[in-house]
């Protein structure tokens, strides 16, 4: 199925996701890595001084698209796989294969692309490879 | 205050990948379907964030401290071990998978109807808490 191809509305999105990195570099000292906020709160073991705001940070996530259609923003449509366990299993690769690597879209394709890192470069080329790789072989080869 | 800026923060993010519809896995999906339905909105997410925050990285290296604590705690690693390499890779499977990663998976949840999206971030929990015990306790 196609999507739309939205450059302004991306742009203005990466901005905003922008401003979120700055805020929590600037002000908190601290990289907008998502992986990493999420893994410290499941385990928190010698980071808990962190708790507080990542856990504040968590909050704003989720409350952030209803907050936005209760502005009067369209939600968008949602479309994902009809197939549990592929998701169930996709779930996992993302959450061991992020954490194990130091960090997803945000903290290295974000925040390890703009301090021009290159283990965030590599580790971006290794997930978008892969990701390509996957979408291609369940569409185009094993069909979907 | 701290508090309050992670809390800014995250709704400063939630609501970018909502303008930006990263939230929907097809969407993503497409992104990564270079061959087929391409849809390249997501380098124009990738390429506005990092627009904004590049110039900021640059002066956070000439302050002596953040705004509301009392050190920067930046990444210090500058090695490129196999754990980097091989758990993006592991990342990105799952992620063309379901064409969800883990900041989406989370802002989605607040208006998700189809209960995939939860079992999604059940699964990702387990993932992240294995991992981070391996990190921790196994690789250290």
């Amino acid at each position: 199925m196609i999507t739309q191809f939205t450059p302004w509305s991306s742009l203005l999105g990466g901005v905003l996701i922008g401003f979120s990195a700055i805020v929590l570099l600037i002000l908190n000292g601290r990289i907008a890595g998502i992986s990493g906020v999420l893994s410290r709160i499941l385990l928190p073991a010698h980071c808990k001084s962190e708790l507080p705001w990542e856990l504040a940070f968590v909050v704003g996530l989720v409350a952030a698209p209803f907050i936005y259609s209760l502005a009067g923003g369209v939600l968008p449509a949602l479309a994902i796989s009809p197939n549990a366990l592929l998701v169930g299993v996709a779930g996992l690769l993302v959450g061991f294969g992020s954490v194990l690597g130091g960090g997803c879209t945000s903290g290295h394709g974000v925040c390890g692309l703009s301090r021009l890192s290159k283990r965030s470069i590599i580790a971006t080329l290794s997930f978008m490879t892969t990701g390509a790789v996957t979408v291609y072989l369940i569409r185009h080869v094993f069909g979907g | 205050m701290r508090v309050f800026y992670g809390l800014l923060a995250g709704l400063l993010f939630g609501a970018g990948l909502t303008v930006a519809e990263m939230v929907n896995p097809l969407k993503v999906q497409n992104f990564l379907d270079v061959f087929g339905n391409w849809d390249p909105s997501l380098a124009f997410v990738m390429g506005g964030a990092i627009l904004v925050a590049y110039p900021f990285f640059q002066m956070a290296h000439k302050m002596r401290r953040p705004v509301a604590c009392e050190d920067f705690q930046m990444p210090t690693k500058i090695k490129l071990e196999k754990r980097l390499v091989i758990g993006s890779a592991i990342f990105g499977v799952g992620w063309g998978l379901a064409g969800l990663c883990p900041g989406p998976a989370v802002a989605v949840q607040s208006f998700a109807q189809d209960s995939s999206f939860l079992l999604f971030l059940a699964t990702m929990a387990v993932g992240m808490f294995l991992a981070r015990a391996v990190n921790l306790y196994v690789l250290r």
